[in-house]
């Protein structure tokens, strides 16, 4: 490893790395690709984590009145399971594809800032050990998700679980405030010549409705999160019900930002569907504009349904009626997407491939999803259906049958591109229909004991209540949901390690990923391309399918200026960890933490993206 | 054609469920509705329910369809016709629903103006107090204060008023009426009727806390006499018991050492005024104790005083009762015993 | 990397108008909690038994000066007038300083002599909280600008090519004078406000 000097404002020396390798390459590496792979990597292993919580929790399920699991653990296991799944396994993972894909998808090198993208997989990995490290350090977050105050404040919850809640999703709220940031300025300002927003790929599209609504709503939870920060550490009152504080502020700061949440959970799924349904289908998306419209316009409506979380809160007919009215709203465009994707299938060649398996189960599940959800829109009804196992069947159809789903059927197409393998396609379609059947009889049964008056969140049930049979019987479908996940793992390990050799465009592909060598080089496209129309990658086969020769490139590799590795992402995230470690337990390494972070931030100012002269 | 009795399979089984399940009904079903309320409810539910069928099936139906027609013939190379869209079909299916949403929305709004609104002069006011985790009923202009069984009179409309001085809750009778929440500095309230006499669970629907699975409370529906009776029953007082074994329990309930009385009100006692734990004047007259969970017998009742913790993890009691947390008051057997059987000599 | 990109703007640009997008909702969500418990609690000290209009107008009259005394630095910065801009920067930041200085007047002024802190009521929590996350942005904009400055001063660095780091300063700057100007009508002006004199 060698490494060049550069100059600190105060004429102290310091040294970056250059090209390193092995540890240091991942640890240093500004590479969207790289970074797209440790997000992935890192949000898989979170996602199996979040399982394990599943798993233990419908374990204590499995029967009526059974002491497994202590009440208070059984709180913590279901407060991580939704944490888990939601900022650490689902967020990530679609960002995963943000960072490999976009560029590819657009015609980049790289991203616009990509020492930014590098913090944010540092300070979303920060995140992530603070929060799952509560469980080796006396006890993790026991409020469920949502963290309803008052019941998070320390006058109900002295010990140390909710803290490790709060500071964890704020350094995660950093680390997806930084990759939006970037992803909003990569794909406005690093599109390939030609390349219109009306010819971004759908899947772009979806990203960048995503990361509009992220950095939108992600401000109302952090100063949410701050507030009940204040109050735990400084006896602030904003919650403190003795001062005369409203709990309802918590719960509308909350959905302000959950229910945008929601959409920053499906729209990347859509988007991937979007693209994996046209390619194996072989015809393009039916109605493009129409698609953009829909999720534009489900993403502005996100703003203003947040109370029909709210409905038994006592809002009073008027805001019920109109929050009802919003809500029901969502599902025009919804549908049309939904259409829109049937219409893309329809007269189509369909390939019936692991991918297609994945989003055409997308469709399915989430269709139920839907319409349950908008069951809950009326908000009359809704008062027997809030807080009842029918909502973790909608949640669970919508973000597992939904979002996960989606994001398989994205791992499988694009896992050739990514590895440069193909992955076990028997192995797969197995998976699928194990991950899909285990869904259905897992979820769809919530839905009745729902009904029955089922509430959530409870460590135990009578024996007399009429939920035992499908409880146990949950329990066991959900008991296969796990092995479908084994069998994914065990094709993924197989595969990336000694699967065949993919090629270029495995699938026929239609977006310009598919143009460029798997896995691709660092510098992505040797010569920029030009676009000239949606799909413009498929056109192009089209038109010279009879001639076989490429045109020569002539670029030559060693020109291609590419963004230099940097430790100061890293560094920053260091010193984010210490702060956040330190208003846990004392405020003097948060005074360090933050130390570090002005020193590093200042030196990663003043270092160039390259180095002038190092080539 | 195996892949295609796989894609069918799931949706037979749900049908299978939907089938099997339609006979049996849970003490706390939605679906078997006892009070108006409910009943609106679940007709909505209903309506709802059988319009997203149709969508359900209609869309999962195009979908197999698909699946069969158009999957792609082993090595085929056709290259369909690369429509980009059908203005007229996509302006169908947006306005379709919008129109089928615009329909619906008509009961749904009236509905929610139907529950929302609370009666003018109800025959009850009952205010509900949300506490870790049992819930306390208050009869306004009544002078009774119960816990944890509620007592309504058939037919009539009852105002309830919601208030908790600590966490979150959620007041709900499946049977009788969807949840409201219960929000400290948020004076919620919601009206119930229940149209038939019997016994009716209900249960803390919104989570507050490491018991909140343990948080239940009976309603029961009585006849206009029961009701009246139950009212001038609770009202009169608690006298001291003449039985010795009860006797001895009156006197370490009303002991310095057990302190019961700090939490504990017993009506007609000077040194039960507490108002922290529930009220237990008639204690006895109760079916059901510790919020629900159990019945209200000799043996749970000893079990409960020698380790609420054990039944109940993290109440109130077992934090912070000198016999609990102090191992020199602590409860001897014969201490229980007597407890016990004061407690349940409180008709 | 190539420095063309699709719109023509800079990269730095977009992403400090994104940002700043992004802080509209942070100030919003502050905002809006200080208006929903306007008036609830423990109501005294309130606004009206803390604030000094006068005073405070002349911290906002200094701070809005140094937005003007900014648009003129970088006037002259483009220009390459680095004399001229050394001034302005340098009245930018001295304004920006006394504007935290009046803060931190006020601040001891209630905690000491009005007994307001944090922990007296909804009104003391409120706005100590959305107040000192503003003075919070006002200190990190004078740390940059004096990064800027000294950068000017002792490398030579500042030119009217490089003109786009203090353009991103700049935009800072004027958002988080804006922002005061939200907080003060609505926190100081709205809370002491007592109606038009009848006549």
């Amino acid at each position: 490893m060698t490494t060049i000097p550069f100059k600190l404002p105060l004429n102290i020396k310091l040294y970056r790395p250059v090209s390193p390798t092995g540890v240091w390459g991942w640890l240093t590496t500004v590479d969207h690709k790289k970074i797209g792979v440790l997000y992935g990597v890192t949000a898989f292993i979170m996602f199996l984590t979040g399982g394990i919580e599943a798993m233990l929790i419908r374990t204590q399920l499995i029967a009526p009145e059974l002491k497994i699991i202590a009440p208070e653990v059984y709180n913590q296991l279901f407060t991580m399971h939704a944490t888990t799944m939601i900022f650490l396994a689902i967020m990530p993972l679609s960002a995963a594809f943000f960072n490999f894909i976009i560029p590819l998808q657009i015609g980049a090198r790289d991203v616009a800032f990509p020492r930014l993208n590098a913090f944010s997989y540092w300070a979303f990995l920060a995140g992530a050990l603070i929060m799952k490290s509560s469980w080796f350090l006396g006890g993790s977050p026991n409020a469920g998700w949502f963290g309803y105050a008052p019941i998070t404040t320390a006058t109900f919850n002295p010990g140390n679980g909710i803290d490790f809640w709060i500071i964890g999703l704020q350094v995660l709220g950093v680390a997806s405030l930084a990759a939006s940031f970037n992803f909003i300025v990569t794909i406005i300002n690093l599109r390939a010549p030609g390349m219109t927003m009306m010819r971004l790929p759908l899947f772009t599209w979806m990203t960048f409705i995503t990361a509009i609504l992220l950095i939108l709503a992600f401000p109302v939870i952090t100063v949410a999160l701050i507030e009940l920060m204040l109050d735990r550490t400084f006896d602030f009152n904003f919650f403190n019900t003795k001062a005369g504080a409203n709990p309802i502020l918590w719960q509308h700061l909350f959905w302000i930002f959950g229910h945008p949440e929601v959409y920053i959970l499906i729209l990347p799924a859509m988007g991937i569907v979007s693209e994996v349904l046209p390619t194996f289908s072989r015809k393009p998306i039916f109605g493009y504009p129409a698609m953009v419209l829909a999720a534009s316009f489900i993403a502005f409506m996100g703003w203003l349904v947040w109370s029909h979380h709210m409905f038994t809160t006592g809002l009073g007919p008027i805001a019920n009626s109109v929050f009802t009215l919003t809500t029901m709203l969502i599902a025009i465009p919804t549908g049309v997407k939904m259409f829109n994707w049937l219409g893309t299938m329809w007269g189509g060649d369909i390939d019936f491939k692991t991918p297609t398996l994945f989003a055409v189960g997308f469709m399915s599940m989430f269709l139920i999803g839907g319409i349950s959800g908008v069951m809950h829109s009326f908000s009359a009804s809704d008062y027997q259906q809030q807080d009842t196992y029918f909502i973790v069947a909608h949640i669970h159809y919508v973000l597992f049958g939904g979002s996960i789903f989606g994001i398989f059927a994205g791992i499988y197409y694009w896992f050739p591109k990514i590895t440069g393998r193909m992955y076990d396609e028997k192995l797969g379609k197995l998976n699928f229909w194990i991950m899909f059947i285990g869904q259905n009889l897992t979820f769809f049964p919530m839905h009745w004991v729902g009904m029955q008056g089922m509430p959530r969140r409870i460590f135990t049930y009578d024996s007399g209540m009429g939920w035992a049979f499908w409880n146990g019987f949950e329990t066991i479908a959900a008991y296969a949901i796990a092995f479908g996940v084994l069998i994914f793992v065990i094709n993924m390990i197989k595969s990336w390690t000694g699967g065949k050799k993919a090629g270029d465009d495995p699938w026929d592909g239609r977006t310009l990923e598919w143009s460029i060598p798997s896995p691709p080089p660092v510098y992505n496209f040797r010569d920029i391309p030009i676009v000239k129309s949606l799909d413009d990658f498929w056109h192009t086969k089209q038109k010279s399918s009879n001639s076989n020769t490429k045109v020569k490139s002539k670029t030559k590799v060693s020109d291609i200026h590419l963004p230099q590795p940097s430790y100061w992402p890293l560094l920053v995230a260091v010193g984010l960890t210490i702060a956040g470690f330190g208003i846990i337990y004392n405020l003097v390494f948060t005074g360090i933490g933050i130390g570090i972070m002005l020193i590093t931030v200042c030196a990663w100012s003043f270092e160039p993206v390259n180095e002038p002269d190092s080539h | 054609m195996f892949d295609t009795i796989k894609k069918f399979l799931p949706i037979l089984l749900s049908l299978l469920f939907v089938i099997a399940c339609g006979g049996f009904d849970g003490p706390q079903s939605t679906f078997d509705t006892h009070g108006p309320v409910a009943k609106e409810q679940a007709d909505l539910f209903y309506l709802i329910l059988w319009a997203g069928m149709v969508v359900l099936v209609a869309v999962e139906l195009a979908i197999i369809y698909i699946y069969i027609k158009f999957r792609r013939k082993k090595n085929s190379t056709r290259i369909p016709s690369q429509t980009h869209g059908n203005t007229k079909l996509e302006i169908m299916w947006t306005i379709l629903p919008a129109i089928f949403l615009a329909i619906v929305s008509v009961p749904v709004l009236s509905a929610i103006w139907t529950i929302g609104t609370p009666p003018k002069n109800p025959d009850v006011v009952v205010n509900v107090h949300g506490h870790q985790y049992w819930f306390e009923f208050e009869y306004q202009d009544l002078d009774v204060v119960t816990a944890n069984e509620l007592h309504i009179p058939v037919g009539k409309k009852i105002l309830i008023n919601l208030y908790s001085n600590n966490v979150l809750h959620s007041f709900w009778i499946p049977k009788i009426a969807g949840k409201t929440d219960i929000i400290p500095n948020q004076g919620n309230y919601m009206w119930i009727q229940g149209d038939d006499v019997g016994m009716y669970y209900g249960q803390c629907a919104e989570f507050c806390g490491e018991s909140h699975a343990l948080m239940r409370f009976r309603v029961v529906v009585d006849t206009d006499e029961d009701f009246r009776a139950w009212i001038s029953h609770q009202k009169s007082e608690a006298f001291v018991p003449n039985d010795p074994l009860e006797k001895s329990g009156y006197d370490i309930f009303m002991s310095s050492k057990a302190g019961c009385g700090g939490c504990h009100m017993i009506n007609g006692s000077k040194k039960a005024k507490g108002k922290i734990g529930p009220n237990l004047t008639h204690f006895g007259s109760r079916q059901h104790m510790a919020a629900g969970i159990l019945e209200n017998n000799q043996v749970n009742l000893r079990n409960w005083i020698r380790n609420p913790d054990m039944i109940k993890p993290g109440n109130i009691m077992s934090g912070q009762a000198a016999v609990y947390m102090d191992p020199n008051k602590s409860l001897t057997e014969s201490e229980v015993i007597a407890l016990a059987s004061y407690l349940q000599s409180l008709k | 990397m190539s420095d063309e990109t699709t719109t023509g703007l800079s990269h730095r640009k977009l992403l400090i108008w994104v940002f700043l997008g992004s802080d509209c909702m942070f100030f919003a969500s502050l905002i809006g909690t200080y208006l929903i418990y306007k008036g609830s609690g423990v109501l005294h000290p309130g606004p009206a038994d803390v604030f000094d209009i006068p005073t405070t107008s002349v911290s906002t009259f200094v701070l809005l000066m140094s937005s003007m005394s900014m648009v003129f630095a970088y006037a002259y910065l483009v220009r390459d007038d680095i004399k001229a801009f050394r001034i302005w920067m340098f009245s930018t930041i001295i304004m920006g300083s006394t504007f935290l200085g009046f803060q931190v007047f006020e601040f001891s002024e209630f905690y000491f002599h009005d007994d307001l802190s944090p922990q007296t009521n909804l009104f003391g929590t409120t706005f100590y909280a959305l107040t000192g996350t503003h003075g919070l942005h006002v200190t990190i904009g004078v740390i940059w600008l004096g990064i800027i400055f000294y950068s000017s001063l002792f490398r030579n660095t500042v030119t009217s090519k490089t003109n786009l780091d203090l353009d991103l300063a700049a935009l800072y700057w004027h958002f988080v004078d804006i922002v005061w100007i939200v907080i003060f009508a609505v926190v100081y002006l709205f809370g002491t406000f007592t109606g038009f004199p009848s006549s």
